[in-house]
């Protein structure tokens, strides 16, 4: 198949950027988002021009590097799908694609289709774990946890750290990521201990990185390419206002 | 005030107001169906509601604390949002918001706008004095409110204000009742499909209600 | 030159414990003066960084990624391995030990494994504090699975996640040091060189990924926890950014490498679609406790399979190895789904697949049972192929996946040079020549959580903390060299693009030094990646410039290192006369088709030394086994 691009070009942090045009033609339905935009860069490389930046990593949708917006969603147009697990049989030859980068002023661009996340991990660093030394810890089995928390705080671990609920947000907001992990620690015994003080802390560092407030569109969870739902943001200011009781 | 300053906090505040601000809107509808029992029971209503002049006081301080609030931090919020998404997709798609959702911001100041013109005109009475109840009297000595009402709601203009004010007001409704269940964090993953059904189905209800008024007595089935 | 493990003497269950009390300690208040480096941020890594930060030193930690979270072990799907023994099935810790030493067909040393397996145990406490959300029953107790290679149910998993939710947990736990301030993590730079100053480890070398900047860190002691090197194959399962060049240039600056010919080749993988193909997907190994595999028993039978009737399907693994079954170490089933495809045998376009069915668990327990045990994995494989594995079975076929070669380390970690110490994949420690599903988890886990920090402490109670600085001339000189190597790359200015480079590499390897070797397709091997290499420093294309983000020339660094290290990986395949685990030499097999050892030869560890154009040197470990009896390994 034969598909005319958009794709998002930028030098650097303070550079002006724009979209540009290219061609990639004799694409396989077969190969992967990520893959197709191999074949471009193979040929701009021959041809003697920057092939196009974008991050990614593992290409099997679990480690949450790759990060593009096509077609104005994050991830693309399948459900519970990131770039990377995004396959080219669902565009038609002679579509035309834009790819642009993650959108929201906590994630500065880089270069072309690369971001800044560290926002991210500094959230986490504030208070998104639970305090614990390693060793001298009781027994896996001391405290029990029933099946149903057990799940349901699966259910909100399994954020991958992408940043495309950050991307899709009109309020640049990473509510779902932050709530993901109090959700996900809160539900355990483990992590009920310091779930007060790791809710504060967390929100207040999600404000001072730039991120805005959740306004409850839930474009999040619609593009999350994990699922992850919008009910663990209402438990989150239920955590909140726990912790001002 | 550290609710004030976190962003979480500062929601809570908007959900609070604004769950307020809707239960006095329930209550002022369910009082204005005293129009369809005629002018002895609106005036009878109205003037039972001035009886207690300090208890209604109050109750305009907290509703006024309340619209402050809430107009306030909307608008401090909407701004640091918009700070937090300085630009734009150049392909804008949405999978999951809505046109109401994304437009609080001018359906809120336009209800804002609403209400001080609504004020004006009924509880002031300063936009259309000749017809003002204060100054006309009930055959018991009471202000006139129905005819009041009657006499507004026969003009196209007056009418159509109103009538689009409260499409506003539902539009805004059909988003912020389930937005604000999710900020009081309410929902679950039981309660949630019901707290957005539910909050679209008392949007359209109170629109469907107050607008009622203006159409029954423009058309003049309500005599 | 002959290696010692510095094993500790005494009885085997005794070792690691009489060890501990003998090592030396650092007191709380010298902990601070003492810098640590610690390289890469998987398991390893980031276990290792969160643990000696807690303890007090000073860690500097790298990873190459935007964040520490998205090292390749959160990759792992199937789960992670203790003798804990909860399912009462008769586990133990020498079960455990056993089984591993057994799969990785005697390779390994035995006192490593067996302290691998004692404190497998705790590994799950740590986790299960860290709030790791483990599988539990209704009960509220933690649930097991089994996986191969062992017949006892001794496997933790977090769904189909269960590397996600472990890294993630050491992550945590990093972020929580970083907070501190007793951790500086430098996110986006990598490692291109180790510093040796006076025959110790000192120091580091790297390239600050966004500006270019190559700038070097000083530290006592140096802990390389940066994964495999399998990506030399090109197509693995391995994340795109998986590479040898920290390990190999520590092997550059005088590390041995050992076992580099020990490569892991999974049995159960998505197989490829074409030539545009940039990695391959593994779908867990606990999907055969419920799948079966099979394949036609009519050569080239081109039916749907659910066409073909139960008479006409040969469950291979089933009828070669019964008692085991479908559950038969990987090794072991790699090599048969290749032999039936060889054959003839093989499903799916291209012929390289064989069929892993789930028709019958579904019927046994239900389709919704087999979703919430491999719900993620089915979705992955729709995604990828675009079939329903609920509704027909998958295909799969053996790719490369893990190295169990790696830079030799001693008893406590740490490599011939003094120092340096090597944890998880990038070591050769644990797994022999072949690993068993569920350990790599667990082994990376060992050596940063319960290992590292007590062997450490006693390098470092004897030597003098902050005893050199970056203004020393071996840094100067690291990052000289590091410079010139670079400008070297973007001065080709060739024709060809790196990727073409790499996946020739990736398809000599796979072709000659893949499953089954010989001496004519490793001597041909050794040819043809001389002559490739030749060829790249020739005529690669490297695009854009040094002092930027520059993607192109983060991949030929990596690349340039893989075209020696090949190299090295088929000269050890070579020597290695015999057949064990996963280096399976044509030569060396008995006559049911099997590997065929040779204790009396080559019971040892090989590690190879280098010696620039002379070629590498080889130091031999023997290894000794006190406590378990030298057999063929049967898993029939």
């Amino acid at each position: 198949m034969d598909l005319t691009l958009y794709v998002w070009r930028q030098s650097g942090p303070d550079k002006p950027g724009r979209l540009e045009e290219y061609k990639a033609n004799g694409i396989s339905p077969d190969m992967s988002f990520l893959e197709m935009l191999d074949v471009v860069n193979q040929d701009l490389i021959r041809a003697g021009e920057e092939p196009i930046a974008f991050d990614h990593d593992c290409r099997e949708g679990i480690c949450g590097t790759c990060s593009q917006v096509i077609n104005g969603i994050p991830h693309g147009p399948v459900e519970k799908t990131t770039v990377c697990q995004l396959h080219m049989r669902h565009f038609k030859s002679g579509d035309t694609i834009y790819i642009e980068p993650w959108r929201a002023r906590a994630f500065p661009v880089m270069k072309d289709l690369i971001v800044d996340r560290s926002a991210l991990d500094r959230i986490m660093q504030a208070g998104g774990y639970v305090s614990v030394h390693t060793g001298g810890v009781p027994d896996a089995n001391a405290v029990l946890i029933p099946k149903d928390d057990a799940d349901a705080s699966m259910d909100a671990a399994e954020c991958i750290g992408c940043g495309a609920c950050v991307a899709a947000c009109p309020n640049g907001s990473a509510m779902l990521f932050t709530a993901a992990k109090v959700a996900h620690l809160a539900k355990l015994p483990q992590g009920r201990v310091e779930a007060a003080r790791r809710v504060c802390v967390m929100t207040e560092a999600m404000m001072q990185e730039g991120f805005g407030s959740c306004s409850n569109h839930y474009e999040c969870q619609a593009v999350c390419p994990k699922g992850i739902k919008v009910q663990f943001i209402a438990k989150l200011n239920r955590e909140f206002m726990k912790s001002r009781m | 005030m550290y609710l004030l300053r976190s962003q979480v906090g500062r929601k809570i505040v908007m959900a609070v107001s604004g769950f307020s601000m809707l239960a006095f809107v329930v209550v002022h509808l369910l009082g204005n169906t005293s129009m369809y029992g005629g002018p002895g029971s609106m005036n009878a209503y109205a003037s039972a509601l001035h009886r207690f002049p300090l208890l209604i006081w109050l109750f305009r301080l907290i509703l006024m604390v309340m619209f402050y609030l809430h107009v306030f931090y909307g608008i401090a919020l909407k701004l640091e949002n918009r700070d937090a998404k300085p630009e734009p997709y150049v392909v804008e798609k949405y999978k999951q918001s809505t046109f109401a959702g994304r437009n609080m911001i001018w359906t809120g100041l336009l209800i804002g706008a609403f209400v001080v013109y609504h004020l004006l005109h009924f509880t002031f009475q300063v936009t259309n004095p000749q017809i003002s109840a204060g100054s006309h009297p009930d055959a018991m000595g009471r202000p006139d409110v129905f005819m009041m009402v009657m006499l507004s709601f026969r003009k196209l203009a007056i009418s159509a204000v109103y009538i689009s004010a409260m499409i506003v007001l539902g539009l805004h409704l059909s988003h912020s009742i389930q937005s604000g269940f999710q900020t009081v964090g309410l929902n679950n993953d039981r309660s949630f499909p019901i707290a957005i059904k539910g909050g679209m189905v008392v949007a359209i209800l109170i629109t469907l209600g107050f607008a009622a008024f203006p159409i029954v007595i423009f058309t003049g089935i309500l005599r | 030159m002959i290696l010692d493990g510095k094993c500790p003497t005494g009885p085997l269950s005794e070792k690691w414990e009489k060890h501990r009390h003998e090592m030396k300690l650092v007191s709380p208040a010298n902990k601070r003066r003492y810098k640590i480096i610690v390289v890469g941020t998987g398991l390893a890594g980031s276990s290792a960084a969160a643990t000696l930060g807690e303890l007090g030193y000073k860690v500097e930690a790298f990873c190459h990624l935007d964040s520490a979270r998205r090292a390749h072990s959160i990759a792992a799907q199937g789960g992670i391995n203790a003798a804990k023994n909860y399912p009462n099935d008769g586990d133990s810790i020498f079960r455990l030990f056993h089984d591993t030493i057994k799969g990785g067909d005697f390779r390994s040393r035995e006192a490593n494994v067996y302290r691998l397996a004692t404190v497998s145990s705790n590994i799950i406490d740590q986790c299960v504090a860290q709030g790791v959300p483990f599988a539990r029953d209704y009960s509220g107790y933690l649930d097991n699975r089994s996986f191969g290679g062992a017949q006892v149910s001794r496997t933790f998993y977090a769904r189909g996640q269960t590397g996600q939710q472990l890294l993630l947990g050491a992550y945590s736990a990093l972020s929580r040091q970083v907070k501190a301030g007793s951790v500086t993590l430098h996110t986006r730079t990598e490692m291109l060189d180790l510093v040796v100053v006076n025959g110790e480890a000192k120091g580091i070398t790297v390239r600050d990924m966004v500006t270019g900047k190559i700038s070097c860190h000083a530290a006592d002691a140096v802990c390389l926890c940066t994964g495999g090197y399998i990506n030399v194959f090109y197509l693995s399962t391995n994340s795109m950014g998986s590479n040898v060049t920290a390990t190999f240039r520590a092997y550059k600056r005088g590390a041995f490498f050992a076992n580099p010919c020990y490569t892991q080749i999974h049995p159960t993988c998505i197989p490829i679609t074409g030539e545009h193909q940039s990695k391959l997907t593994l779908m867990s190994e606990s999907l055969r406790n419920d799948g079966r595999v099979w394949v036609p028993k009519i050569r080239g039978d081109r039916r749907a399979p659910g066409e073909i009737p139960e008479e006409e399907r040969d469950y291979y693994l089933e009828r070669k190895y019964p008692s085991f079954g479908n559950l038969a170490p990987r090794d072991i089933s790699s090599r048969a789904a290749k032999e039936v495809c060889d054959a003839g045998y093989g499903v799916g376009s291209g012929g390289c697949g064989v069929y892993l069915d789930f028709a019958e668990a579904i019927k046994r327990v239900g389709e919704d049972k087999i979703r919430e045990r491999y719900g993620n994995l089915f979705d992955m494989y729709q995604k990828i192929t675009d079939e329903n594995a609920y509704k027909q079975p998958m295909r799969i076929y053996p790719a490369p996946h893990y190295a169990m070669g790696g830079l030799w380390v001693d008893y406590n970690l740490q490599s011939n040079v003094p120092g340096l110490f090597v944890l998880g994949e990038a070591n050769f420690s644990d797994h022999g020549a072949n690993r068993l599903g569920a350990s790599a988890l667990m082994q990376g886990l060992a050596d940063g959580y319960f290992i590292i920090p007590y062997t450490i402490a006693d390098y470092l109670a004897r030597t003098q903390p902050g005893k050199v600085n970056t203004g020393d001339p071996e840094f100067i000189k690291s990052v000289e060299e590091t410079e010139r190597f670079i400008k070297g790359l973007l001065c080709v200015k060739g024709k060809r693009t790196v990727d073409e480079f790499h996946r020739q590499l990736g398809s000599i390897m796979w072709e000659n030094a893949g499953m089954v070797r010989s001496r004519e397709s490793l001597t041909k091997a050794l040819s043809l990646i001389s002559g490739l290499r030749a060829e790249f420093w020739e005529n690669v294309r490297v695009p854009g410039g040094e002092a930027e983000l520059n993607q192109e020339l983060e991949k030929a660094r990596r690349v340039a290192d893989f075209l020696e290290f090949g190299e090295l990986l088929v000269q050890d395949a070579l020597h290695r006369e015999e057949s064990c685990g996963s280096h399976f030499r044509v030569e060396y097999e008995t006559p049911e088709g099997e590997a065929m050892r040779d204790d009396e030869n080559f019971c040892y560890v090989a590690a190879w030394g280098f010696r620039g154009d002379k070629g590498p040197e080889l130091h031999k470990e023997p290894l000794v086994f006190e406590n378990v009896q030298l057999a063929v390994r049967s898993y029939k």
